[in-house]
């Protein structure tokens, strides 16, 4: 039984679909962008395809923010049939590499010239020992306030620079009896606030040693004890039916005025985007406060996978169409996200997104790009599930103690790790 | 039995009384009613709405203005994934995938049934044991050697065809879902028949061995055409079961070619982004759940008459 | 589904030792053979992978290196951390909690309607597929609906407090303590109305002559149900048992689509502790162990009532 597993296993790799001969024009993609903000933007990929020919077979399984998606992307890859393209996020596309699942588009990339337009920090997650494996197809930053610009004149507030003033903002909202905060109460959510106000409480340099080389000290420190100070008192300004909700119900409280702010990454943005909402006149996007300067990003990438010989000039055709500037541009003006490669003209965005590139090119040139934990940038999805787990159960009152939770962070790190 | 607690009653208090307790009976059971129906009530009121009633009025409001909107929407138009042809494009998926799991399930099951009812040998109860034992186990724990082997037969069936010019259908995803369900099912459907032929007159068997029939002809002439109820009870519960499955489904049938149902459903309801269409979704899982529903509903009085019959027996 | 045995054992009349009688008797085990060799190997042989995989550092995908039991310790460790509780702790309380109040509750609201239902009603046709449809429904259907009805700010709460009960409250769903209670509330509407077509078959299949004597002895209705009727249902009860067991044991979906998890993961049950950890944290030695966990109380709750079930008895 056993022997008959490895077996198949090993034979998935070597002799998959050895039996065609001819090139297959087309090209299965993996996905989780169902909504139709996202899959109009998706849309665009597959109208430059079949534009060279290559029709799109879509597996599209949503839920879970990709988690149903992933699952059927392992049995998948159990199988021996690999899709041409899957999306993927951060530590699983080298996981997948390191399983030697993945295709090599080095030759492309250096055609494309991808090394020198995509930012280093997503290298990190798109070579795997020198080899291309995946194409990023945006950067998404995390350290993001949206706010109600009707309410933010009503109640006479300006941009928040430090974490006192943004709490006094809050203050402000609460007296004039607007919910201050809109968050929902899932453990991302909350993790990905929490990225945000460990930027803002310990700095860059902080940041990036507690959440990306995951140092002990740092965990430990009355620093991390002092962001999750701070994030006990952000949760104070939430409304009591915050658990559970959806991220974008709680954006939508932001865009019908019934919340002043949500800390979000740029994702929120294509929420004001299809609710007709312009940046400037009815919200406001600034960075959170404290943490001008940084980005912390994620990024969807497309993880190519290692097909057969005849399907692999569609796999080329693909990668080159998803990092062409113009995708690149058509792509991230809908979904509220920056191109991943710095050398796309942002004349199409916003002001939000004109922004969003300036600062992650700055970010990029001076050294504080930094991945999300939160997002599974910043550690492998077991260390990021386990802060997750602990943010959350600070959040949900289950960890009591600021101290408390410091210990349950360096146990649960040190744990998966 | 049921005819006697009537009399029960009566023989204990007068008329009073008697109109009393039915009341009370029928208000419990309506009470009761409401509580299950309140779900579907919920959906089905919503699914009727447009989404400025939804968002500013109560959930369980009938609807102002009634629109059809939203099924015509759900029927048609929305989209799982870049494909959007509605729910209908994926009823075919599902059907083809659900009839030959649930007849070749059920058929199996009677097969097995009758072979440890009427066809003992030693250990019968430790092989029946061991297949009942099967309804047990995770389903999510099996999912990925289950990928792998399923993967095997496809490679089986390239190099099968290569040789001989025809595959079987093997490593096709319809297939593989009737074989993954088939596998999973035998369990109960076999523990369905089993207990049903249990009670089936032993002597009628002997009869017809001594007219000299056949182990197939016995099964075909005597034992189906007394199969009806149990029968029922099986297909309805399989129908249920294969009709509803999600976790099967998505991972090995996740293209939208092949999707059943259920995976679009959830492509529908489970978006991550953009304003949440409730009386569309509500209307596409009214959709999908419509198949399972009227077998309930049509069906369901043979359910309790098949679980009688043999299916709960003590 | 309780199951009897027969005493009268059948065996072919005519056996001559010719290939082709030979092949006859041979012929009720070789139809048996595929269905127990696929139990076999897709059942047994991956529960043996399972339990394999629990003893190796499986992270991402699944590795044949033996490393010892670590993911057993680690779950160990996890059992005793109540404060704060960790997920595994939370699991197995949540199981303990729910386990018993689905089937306790379904048990009870089952035998109680079907003894309403058995009440010569009028209309019995109507109200048996609205108790019993919830059976039918995936809860990637229900769930929605459900969610919406119990959360405070769109649902049942709401609505009390549109229609003038200002007052009352009812926020289970987003209160990290009582929020597997509203799992066992949604659990209990999708199967109790199963559980009472089981008994309600079973109620119709008692003999009228014993009921009959019994109200000749001049027993109440509810002594004639507590001491007579409700012994006689005893097979069922177990029967209903076995069925509940098994979808509390798999209850997943039930979680997943009604609380996403729940305030800080309170609301998970170890099939959600075992799916979260092979599939989203990468530690497919740790889940494969809780799998292996998971079955081994299945056996101890199944396998004696297989036994006492399947012996044969000599009667």
């Amino acid at each position: 039984m056993l022997r008959k597993l490895l077996i198949g296993t090993a034979l998935a790799t070597t002799f998959a679909f050895s039996a065609h001969a001819e090139d297959v024009k087309e090209v299965q993609m993996l996905h989780w962008w169902t909504s139709g903000g996202e899959a109009a933007a998706l849309n665009v990929l597959k109208g430059d395809l079949a534009k060279e020919g290559y029709a799109w077979k879509d597996v599209p399984v949503a839920g879970g923010g990709g988690d149903a998606a992933m699952t059927a992307l392992k049995a998948m890859v159990a199988a021996g049939n690999y899709p041409t393209a899957s999306q993927m996020l951060g530590y699983t596309v080298l996981d997948y590499a390191a399983a030697g699942v993945m295709g090599d588009l080095t030759e492309t990339a250096k055609k494309e010239g991808w090394d020198k337009s995509v930012p280093a920090a997503l290298q990190k997650f798109s070579v795997y020992d020198g080899k291309w494996v995946a194409a990023p197809v945006n950067v998404h930053s995390v350290n993001w306030l949206w706010i109600n610009k009707a309410v933010m004149d009503k109640i006479g507030g300006a941009e928040p620079k430090t974490f006192d003033d943004f709490v006094a903002l809050l203050d402000k909202a609460k007296a004039a009896g607007v919910i201050p905060l809109a968050l929902g109460g899932q453990n991302w959510q909350e993790a990905t606030m929490f990225d945000s106000v460990v930027l803002s409480t310990g700095g860059p340099e902080f940041y990036k040693k507690a959440f990306n080389d995951l140092d002990d000290a740092s965990l430990k420190s009355d620093t991390m004890k002092k962001s999750f100070d701070n994030l006990a008192k952000l949760v104070t300004y939430v409304d009591p039916n915050f658990s559970g909700r959806d991220w974008n119900l709680a954006t939508a409280m932001v865009i019908k005025g019934d919340a002043l702010v949500q800390v979000m990454g740029d994702w929120a943005k294509g929420e004001f985007h299809a609710a007709n909402k312009t940046p400037g006149t009815d919200f406001l996007c600034y960075r959170f406060p404290g943490t001008d300067g940084s980005v912390i990003y994620n990024s969807d990438m497309f993880g190519m996978f290692n097909v057969p010989d005849d399907r692999k000039a569609a796999q080329v055709a693909l990668a080159t169409a998803t990092l062409s500037k113009s995708f690149q541009s058509a792509f991230n003006v809908v979904k509220g996200s920056v191109p991943a490669r710095t050398d796309v003209p942002d004349t199409d965005f916003d002001a939000c997104g004109k922004k969003g590139i300036a600062d992650l090119k700055a970010a990029n040139d001076g050294g504080t790009l930094f991945g999300s934990l939160a997002q599974g940038y910043g550690a492998p999805p077991a260390v990021a599930n386990a802060y997750k787990d602990v943010v959350s159960k600070f959040v949900h009152g289950q960890i009591k103690t600021s101290d408390e939770a410091v210990t349950e962070l360096v146990k649960a790190i040190d744990d998966a790790k | 039995m049921s005819a006697v607690a009537t009399p029960a009653r009566q023989a204990s208090g007068g008329m009073s009384t008697k109109t009393l307790n039915r009341i009370v009976i029928y208000g419990l059971l309506a009470l009761f009613a409401l509580f299950y129906l309140m779900p579907l009530f919920v959906m089905l009121v919503t699914s009727f709405k447009t989404m400025d009633e939804i968002q500013n009025g109560n959930m369980l409001a009938l609807p102002k203005a009634p629109t059809f909107d939203p099924w015509i929407k759900a029927w048609s138009e929305v989209c799982s994934g870049l494909t959007c042809v509605g729910m209908k494009g994926y009823f075919w998926n599902s059907i083809k995938m659900v009839v030959p799991a649930v007849l070749i399930s059920t058929l199996l099951g009677a097969l097995n049934g009758y072979v440890l009812t009427k066809w003992r040998f030693r250990g019968h109860t430790l092989v029946f044991a061991m297949m009942l034992f099967a309804c047990f186990i995770p389903f999510q724990s099996v999912l990925l050697p289950m990928a792998t082997i399923l993967g095997s037969f496809g490679r089986f069936g390239v190099t099968l065809q290569n040789a001989t010019g025809f595959n079987f259908g093997l490593g096709n995803s319809t297939v593989n879902l009737v074989f993954v369900h088939v596998v999973y099912g035998i369990g109960f459907t076999t523990l369905f028949f089993r207990n049903y032929y249990e009670a089936f007159p032993n002597e009628l068997i002997k009869a017809a061995q001594v007219d000299g029939a056949s182990f197939f002809q016995i099964f075909r002439r005597i034992m189906l055409p007394n199969s009806l109820p149990i029968i029922v009870v099986t297909v309805i519960y399989q129908f249920t079961n294969i009709w509803n499955d999600f976790l099967f489904a998505s991972a090995y049938a996740g293209s939208g070619d092949v999707m059943p149902m259920t995976v679009a459903l959830n492509n529908v309801v489970n978006t991550s982004t953009g304003v949440v269409e409730y009386n569309v979704n509500m209307a596409a899982a009214m959709i999908a759940a419509l198949p399972t529903l009227i077998v309930y509903v049509v069906a369901g009085r043979y359910f309790v008459r098949g679980l009688m019959a043999g299916a709960v027996k003590g | 589904m309780s199951v009897a045995t027969s005493q009268i054992k059948l065996t072919p009349e005519r056996s001559r030792p010719s290939v082709r009688s030979r092949l006859q008797d041979a012929l009720p085990k070789i139809v048996l053979a595929p269905s127990f060799a696929i139990t076999i190997v897709f059942v047994y042989g991956f529960i043996l992978w399972t339990i394999y995989l629990s003893f190796t550092n499986s992270k991402t995908f699944p590795s044949y290196v033996i490393t010892g039991p670590r993911a057993y310790q680690r779950l160990w460790g996890w059992t005793f951390d109540s404060d704060p509780p960790s997920s595994w702790y939370t699991s197995i309380v949540n199981m303990g909690i729910f386990g018993f109040l689905y089937i306790a509750i379904c048990l009870a609201l089952g035998l109680f309607l079907a003894i309403l239902l058995d009440q010569k009603i009028r209309g019995e046709g109507v109200l048996r597929p609205i108790y019993l449809y919830p059976m039918a429904l995936s809860f990637i259907v229900t769930g929605v609906a459900w969610k919406w009805f119990l959360d405070p700010g769109l649902g049942l709460e709401q609505t009390l407090h549109q229609w003038g009960w200002t007052s009352f409250h009812f926020d289970w769903i987003k209160n990290k303590d009582f929020v597997i209670y509203t799992v066992v509330i949604a659990g209990v509407w999708q199967a109790s109305g199963f559980i009472m077509a089981m008994f309600l078959a079973g109620l119709r299949g008692i003999d009228g002559e014993i009921m009959k004597a019994a109200q000749i002895d001049g027993a109440t209705t509810f002594q004639l149900y507590r001491r007579i009727v409700i012994p006689l249902l005893r097979p069922i009860f177990l029967s209903a048992f076995i069925v509940l067991a098994h979808l509390a044991i798999k209850s997943y979906d039930l979680v997943v689509a009604l609380t996403s998890g729940g305030p800080g993961g309170s609301a998970w049950l170890p099939s959600n502790f075992m799916y979260e950890y092979t599939f989203k944290r990468n530690e497919m030695a740790v889940g494969s162990a809780s799998a292996v966990i998971m079955l081994m109380t299945i056996v101890a709750i199944i396998v004696p009532y297989l036994y006492s079930e399947l012996r044969e008895k000599p009667r």
